[in-house]
């Protein structure tokens, strides 16, 4: 018999380049001759309009593409929700969050490209900005978007069941609330294309690190104005990574193919890393209020979700996708016959969100699992009993959800007791125990997750009203595409549109072909690369919704099959046996009943191509085997919302032990166990990757991954020192535990497992740091810091003043800078004063000032160099003085932009005579964005502070010669000892 | 003493994996991008620019550096080793190359290559390094695929059997 | 994410570097490890028109001993002084910080005098200079002058070094054998800057101690051997001189509260650690 392939853990063909430093990533292959680089002017605020893009400076020649040439020449994207909210590629009048495309510039390489983006010159006039949610979908926040009622763009309710009854009647009521917070995967290779207008064809030629979904070739050829087969889209053989991210390449896939078309050259663009943290795209941050209604015995009856969801400033295709990708499992592991859903979508001041692995889970599943916890300790029964009662059992499956979802497989019940067992959850019990003796911050969590994976392309359809969707026409399925082909010489040649970010497809779908035809996977070859004009592909194709064990490769094992099948009939002749007597094994075909009378696999496939006159005809001519292979359970939702969102659902329960150092909050993780059972596992050494990836992004998240605003919108998390992707020291060793309930619906029993993780381990790590501290945690991600803030107490008050008067506020509440300072400057108030209003006299004050205008009465605007040690920029500045009361004080309010970022903030400044000068008091308030505090967030508080002192020196310079004696860092300095 | 200006462009000479490469390049140019775009050594990557992912790591006189921290001017004459030189054209793979493969320590391989510098030093000059020291020189990398896992067990494959068999040099050092 | 244009200089000497630095002066900017500059100027931040880099500089890669103290030149990096043998009894501090300093692939570029120059807030070498009371070397062509730790940083990521003027050695003193030192830093991850450090010795009659990533410069303190009950006021005053900022790693609130504690820790430490 033959050896078998899938199930084994082969090592990859994919990596013999890789490791050789030879893969073909989007940024290695060769670009046409004449190719231009682009570099992106992006807003710096987050609110504003824009007055005017001034390209003056540049050379005439320069390439310049605005929203202005957008609205021109594309077609704003389309997206599920149908609202007057237009998106083009670049902003149009108006930009709303920062980092937004506003303007590009080609040319010849990067560094040129980048000189000339310095050099254009745009004037926003700022407007409020909203980054919360809440605050953005209540009735007095700034509108984001004119042609809408409000920020609130999409609000659904959904009942099934009798939830009303349900709750009216519980012996137990139990909510919570949670806001989740924005995060991202971060792929190191950033978003990368390639694009060539062809004017002879009136078409695109695009290269491009897209992952898909292929809906978005739709959206961008509708965007382009270009039926689909004009927009040729080609994915490089190797991507450095995506986790869903880079499907957010798209919106550029336009810009850049608009440039290309206005250049008349092909062009080309490499996003940096500070572009992509703070423009590519974000998970969705979700405020969600959940309610349950508990039975007396621990049970789960009814689920009450109010869920507002937070796309940034823009419904970027295909959200609010995140919201309902898991309409049909709302209800989690557990039998849940009620369930109520209130879904609204909101639209803020930050980047737009889109694809992110775990896609929707983590923002259901932290609430569902959090509330499973609280609902154990109100209850008195064991967080895991709770979830024991309440698992969907195994005699139900399949099962369908209140909600519609079709569970394939499974036992819940089973895989968790295993877990307990196996992963040692009591040694846990008996360490926290003996832990808290010693009075040390020991806590054990769990969850329990259902893992969907193969979306449903109908799901998004959920939001529609039934009328609505009727109207429309149904949406369903979830086409998976794969070609087999034998060449002449005989050798096979597989193709798929899984198009594959780093898991490893080319080795399994070797493994997938090389069992039904009975030859080694090493000689089987496979493409990842993908071409839509020459490569069968649908809507549904890409990589995403982990749907490649599950589809793409049992559409491979499905097409494989149909070329065995024919080959079978070609060898039987020639074996002199029925076709069902042939059989492939050792890359031969030979008789079932007479395994010495083979062939080797080459020559019925060889023959095929060089005699096809003398093939049986029922074989058929020419051996390429294409499956389009779709899910009959994947229909459209019904007229009563339910939607089986996806075809095939895994199960995961993970447990962990975190012990908190109580000095510093840091969370250790002691032990980690996660249960996997999502069918058949093609190849097992792969599917622990995936899994040892997933939870890596689901401890990221968990402990120290946050994209955070400020207030003003304001992006403070613009490098990898800031945005802080665990490393080898913080990920901790993982156990890992399968189970196989191998799906009844797709080809192989194969179900998706790589995202999660994704899903259980945020809220399994917070729901054992909250058992360890005893508190609710109702957000993420758990830094040492905010866990510091849910734990200290009053803080002891200190002998003398701080200096700076620091902030209650938490982190993340950004960065509004507030300052005061006092300082002695020998003149008298009079001349001060005289300083202050008079603009030449300001020069000299105002730190690298080249000069300063008087624009109306007590108005200035200044070129100004500022900058804190080796950092330096120019900035426009304007400040207008107002409450004069001369000499005693005033009210200075202005800003400053530059290519380094933005500014705006006011101060108060009051002059007492005193015996040798004027005693200067101010306070003030500053708001930077940008560049500078997208990048150097730590440091803007003591970068405001040095130039604030260095203008009171300069201002005592002026006034009478020496510098200030009692600036508040020289006092400090004094106290310390440092100074005399 | 050189002074290279800015607005021209500059002739750079040093050995690439072992053998003498020339371009020509202005003094601002990343060395990252002298490698990959004028001498198509396009193993080496640019995750961040900033010197934080470490997937430009490449080995300047034997020390496992940050590529994109570095301009190509500034490696006139030096030595230079990137991924590209760890195993020859028509060599099999090194060792921790066929570790990473056993133990399936990259995924989408973009990180992989400077990984694979920094490790190679750290073999050469610590090869007594434990779980712990390679932690800490794996710390100066981001991989956002494989959790590490892979990595790290390749990595102490390795060094194990590279002390097993003695190591290369007298130059252990089990104290650091 | 590209540079703006420059010039770049390799002089052969120290002197041919003075001659540019007096030439360029505040357009030109020192490249040594270049690792916090570099990655500034990728980003535009910093737009100098001469860089001069310094690194290889034969008058800058010594490490020497002096009676009381060691001077490293500006060309010595980090890894470097790491493997000097002589450095655990030379100055233990230094021993227990660098491993602390960036990665192991920074400090094999990045310098010990260069951190110093680029006066991060939050990094440990300038905190080690404030503890220990060390000193630097500036030259210019003019003259050559040594300035106390206490003046060198003057404000965030600022120094004393004028326009034509470098850093061309750091020196640290040797420490006394019966003094006790102790370094804790709490980061976000393995390697990253520090929310809070606090490095410290024993005294003849009490502790030293300094804290970095809180104020926009480390600070150092003295104290007497102190009660129990002092020792933590003296810390909450310290905490609260210090001040601190919200940012988006953590609230001014959690770092003071990491002076008091860890502050403690390691005051305690080298008070009551045998000699």
């Amino acid at each position: 018999m033959s050896e078998t392939w899938v199930g084994k853990s082969l090592e990859r063909v994919e990596d013999e380049s890789l490791l050789r430093g030879l893969g073909r990533y989007a940024d290695d292959l060769a670009v046409p001759a004449g190719t231009l680089h682009a570099a992106f002017i992006r807003s710096p605020v987050a609110h504003g309009i824009i007055r005017s893009i001034k390209t003056d400076n540049l050379p005439d020649d320069a390439v310049v593409v605005t929203g202005e040439d957008m609205l021109q020449l594309s077609r704003p994207f389309i997206s599920g929700v149908k609202v007057d909210a237009p998106q083009y590629a670049l902003a149009v009048d108006r930009v709303r969050y920062i980092g937004e495309p506003v303007a590009l510039v080609l040319a010849a390489n990067r560094y040129l490209a980048e000189d000339a983006a310095d050099l254009i010159d745009v004037e926003y006039e700022q407007i409020p900005a909203v980054v919360d949610p809440e605050a953005a979908a209540s009735g007095n926040a700034p509108k984001l978007h004119d042609g809408t009622d409000s920020n609130v763009l999409h609000e659904r309710e959904f009942s099934y069941g009798d939830p009303g009854t349900a709750f009216a009647t519980a012996a137990h009521v139990i909510e919570t609330k949670i806001a989740y917070p924005r995060n991202s995967c971060t792929p190191i290779e950033g978003l990368n294309v390639l694009a060539h207008y062809l004017p002879g064809d009136d078409a695109y030629d695009v290269t491009a690190n897209f992952q898909g979904p292929y809906t978005l070739h739709t959206v961008m050829a509708r965007s382009l104005n270009v039926p689909g087969n004009r927009l040729r889209l080609k994915t490089p053989p190797d991507s450095g990574g995506s986790y869903g991210v880079k499907q957010a390449v798209f919106t550029y896939v336009v810009a850049l193919g608009i440039a290309s078309k206005i250049a008349g050259r092909p062009v080309k663009w490499v996003e940096d890393r500070l572009e992509h943290l703070s423009a590519a795209t974000s998970s969705t941050n979700r405020v969600t209020t959940l309610k349950s209604a508990f039975g007396n015995h621990g049970k789960l009856l009814a689920l009450d979700y109010d869920q507002l969801e937070d796309c940034g400033a823009y419904l970027k295709a295909p959200e609010p996708a995140t919201l309902y990708r898991m309409h049909g499992n709302m209800t989690g592991a557990y039998a849940v016959e009620h369930l109520k859903i209130r879904n609204r979508v909101v639209v803020t001041n930050k980047t737009p969100t889109g694809l992110m692995r775990g896609f929707g889970g983590p923002q259901i599943y932290f609430p569902l699992e959090r509330l499973m916890d609280l609902a154990a300790a109100q209850l008195g029964l064991d967080p895991i009993e709770i979830r024991r009662r309440n698992l969907v059992p195994s005699s139900a499956m399949p099962y369908r959800t209140a909600s519609g979802a079709l569970y394939d497989s499974g036992d819940y019940t089973g895989s968790l007791d295993r877990a307990a067992k196996e992963g040692g959850l009591q040694a846990l019990v008996e360490k926290r125990k003996e832990a808290r003796a010693a009075g040390r911050l020991y806590g054990i969590g769990c969850a329990a997750v259902v893992e969907p994976s193969i979306s449903n392309m109908g799901y998004i359809t959920t939001l529609l009203t039934p009328q609505q969707r009727e109207r429309a026409g149904p949406k369903n399925g979830a086409l998976a595409t794969a070609t087999v082909s034998f060449d002449p010489s005989g050798a096979i040649t597989v193709n798929a549109s899984s198009v594959p970010q780093g898991q490893g497809h080319r080795t399994v779908l070797a493994q997938v072909v090389a069992d039904q035809l009975g030859v080694a996977p090493k000689s089987v070859v496979v493409t990842s690369d993908h071409d839509t004009t020459k490569d069968p592909w649908s809507i549904s194709s890409g990589n995403y919704s982990s749907r490649f064990a599950g589809a793409v490769a049992g559409a491979a094992h499905l097409a494989a099959g149909r070329i065995r099948d024919r080959l079978a009939r070609i060898a039987a002749a020639d074996l002199n046996v029925t076709p069902d007597e042939v059989e492939f094994a050792n890359g031969k075909v030979f008789a079932k009943s007479n395994p010495d009378n083979a062939l080797p696999i080459v020559r019925p496939a060889a023959k095929a191509h060089w005699s096809p006159l003398s093939t049986p005809e029922d074989a058929g001519d020419g051996l390429r085997e294409t499956e389009f292979w779709n899910m009959p359970e994947l229909t459209e939702p019904d007229s009563e919302d339910r939607i089986n969102s996806s075809g095939a659902h895994g199960f995961i329960f993970d447990f962990c032990g975190v012990e908190i150092d109580p000095e510093t909050y840091e969370v250790r993780i002691d032990k980690y166990v996660t249960m996997h059972d999502a069918g058949t596992l093609l190849n097992p050494m792969l599917a622990n990757g995936q899994i040892r990836g997933g939870f890596a992004h689901g401890l990221g998240a968990a402990l120290l991954e946050k994209l955070d605003y400020g207030p003003d919108g304001s992006f403070i998390t613009g490098t990898f020192a800031d945005y802080l992707p665990p490393t080898a020291c913080e990920i901790p060793h993982l156990t890992i535990l399968h189970d196989c309930s191998p799906s009844p619906f797709t080809p192989l029993g194969a179900k998706g497992l790589g995202e999660g993780n994704c899903m259980s381990t945020p809220v399994c790590i917070a729901n054992a740091v909250a058992d360890a501290l005893g508190k609710d945690i109702a957000t993420l991600p758990l830094t040492r810091s905010n866990i510091a803030t849910l734990m200290l107490e009053d803080e002891p008050a200190g002998r003398s003043q701080p200096q700076t008067p620091a902030s209650p506020k938490a982190t993340g509440d950004g960065h509004a800078m507030t300052g005061q300072g006092s300082t002695l400057v020998p003149a008298t108030p009079e001349d001060l004063w005289a300083i202050m209003l008079d603009e030449s006299k300001l020069a000299a004050v105002i730190p690298g000032c080249h000069s300063v205008k008087r624009t109306r009465d007590n108005a200035f605007s200044a070129e100004v160099t500022m900058g804190i040690g080796p950092v330096k920029g120019r900035f426009k500045v304007h400040m207008a003085l107002s409450d004069l009361i001369e000499p005693k004080s005033l009210t200075l309010t202005g800003g400053a932009t530059g290519p380094l970022g933005s500014s705006q903030g006011s101060g108060y400044v009051t002059l007492t005579p005193e015996a040798d000068g004027t005693r200067v008091d101010y306070t003030y308030e500053a708001r930077i964005s940008g560049k500078v505090a997208s990048v150097g967030g730590r440091m803007m508080d003591g970068a405001a502070r040095t130039l604030i002192n260095q203008f009171f020196a300069r201002l005592s310079r002026q006034a009478g010669g020496q510098p200030p004696a009692q600036s508040p860092w020289t006092r400090l300095l004094e106290w310390l000892g440092l100074k005399s | 003493m050189r002074l290279l200006d800015a607005d021209s462009r500059h002739t750079i000479r040093f050995q690439l994996n072992g053998k003498a490469v020339e371009g020509v390049a202005a003094p601002r140019m990343l060395a990252t991008d002298f490698l990959r775009e004028a001498l198509g050594a396009t193993g080496t990557h640019a995750g961040c620019e900033h010197g934080v992912c470490g997937a430009c790591t490449i080995r300047l006189d034997g020390k496992a550096v940050r590529a994109c921290l570095l301009y190509a001017v500034q490696l006139e004459g030096r030595n230079v080793q990137t991924v590209e030189g760890l195993a020859g054209h028509d060599e099999e793979l090194s060792a921790m190359q066929t570790a990473f493969r056993k133990h399936h320590a990259l995924q989408c391989g973009f990180c992989t290559p400077g990984i694979l510098m920094s490790l190679s030093q750290l073999l050469e000059e610590e090869p007594g390094a434990d779980e712990a020291r390679i932690r800490d020189c794996l710390s100066g990398h981001i991989c956002r695929c494989t959790g590490y896992h892979g990595i790290v067990a390749a990595a102490l494959e390795v060094f194990e059997a590279h002390r097993r068999s003695g190591g290369e040099s007298g130059r252990e050092r089990t104290d650091v | 994410m590209k540079p703006a244009p420059f010039s770049y200089a390799l002089p052969r000497t120290l002197d041919e570097a003075l001659e540019l630095l007096h030439e360029y002066g505040s357009e030109a900017r020192i490249l040594a490890g270049g690792q916090s500059l570099a990655a500034m100027l990728n980003m535009r931040l910093a737009t100098p028109k001469v860089l001069i880099d310094i690194a290889e500089l034969p008058e800058l890669q010594t490490i020497s001993r002096r009676c009381n103290h060691v001077e490293i030149g500006a060309g010595v990096t980090q890894a470097e002084l790491m493997a000097w043998p002589e450095l655990a009894d030379t100055q233990p501090l230094l021993t227990m910080i660098l491993p602390h300093v960036g990665h192991y692939q920074t400090r094999q570029r990045g310098t010990i005098c260069g951190s110093l120059a680029h006066s991060d807030p939050s990094s440990e070498l300038p905190l080690a200079l404030a503890l220990l009371q060390g000193e630097v070397v500036l030259r210019s062509k003019r003259a050559t002058r040594t300035v106390a730790a206490s003046d060198f940083q003057t404000a965030l990521m600022t120094t004393d070094v004028g326009d034509d003027e470098m850093v061309v050695a750091c020196r640290f003193p040797v420490a006394d054998g019966n003094r006790q030192f102790g370094f804790r830093e709490i980061t976000q991850r393995h390697g990253d800057f520090a929310i809070v450090a606090i490095a410290a010795h024993s005294t003849e009659n009490g502790v030293r101690l300094a804290a970095g990533g809180v104020a926009d410069v480390p600070a150092a303190i003295d104290w007497p051997r102190l009660s129990d009950r002092d020792l933590s006021d003296a810390l909450n005053d310290f905490a609260w001189q210090l001040g601190g900022n919200d940012d988006v790693h953590a609230t001014a609130r959690y770092r003071r509260d990491l002076v008091r504690r860890i502050g403690r820790t390691i005051a305690l430490e080298v008070i009551d650690a045998p000699a």
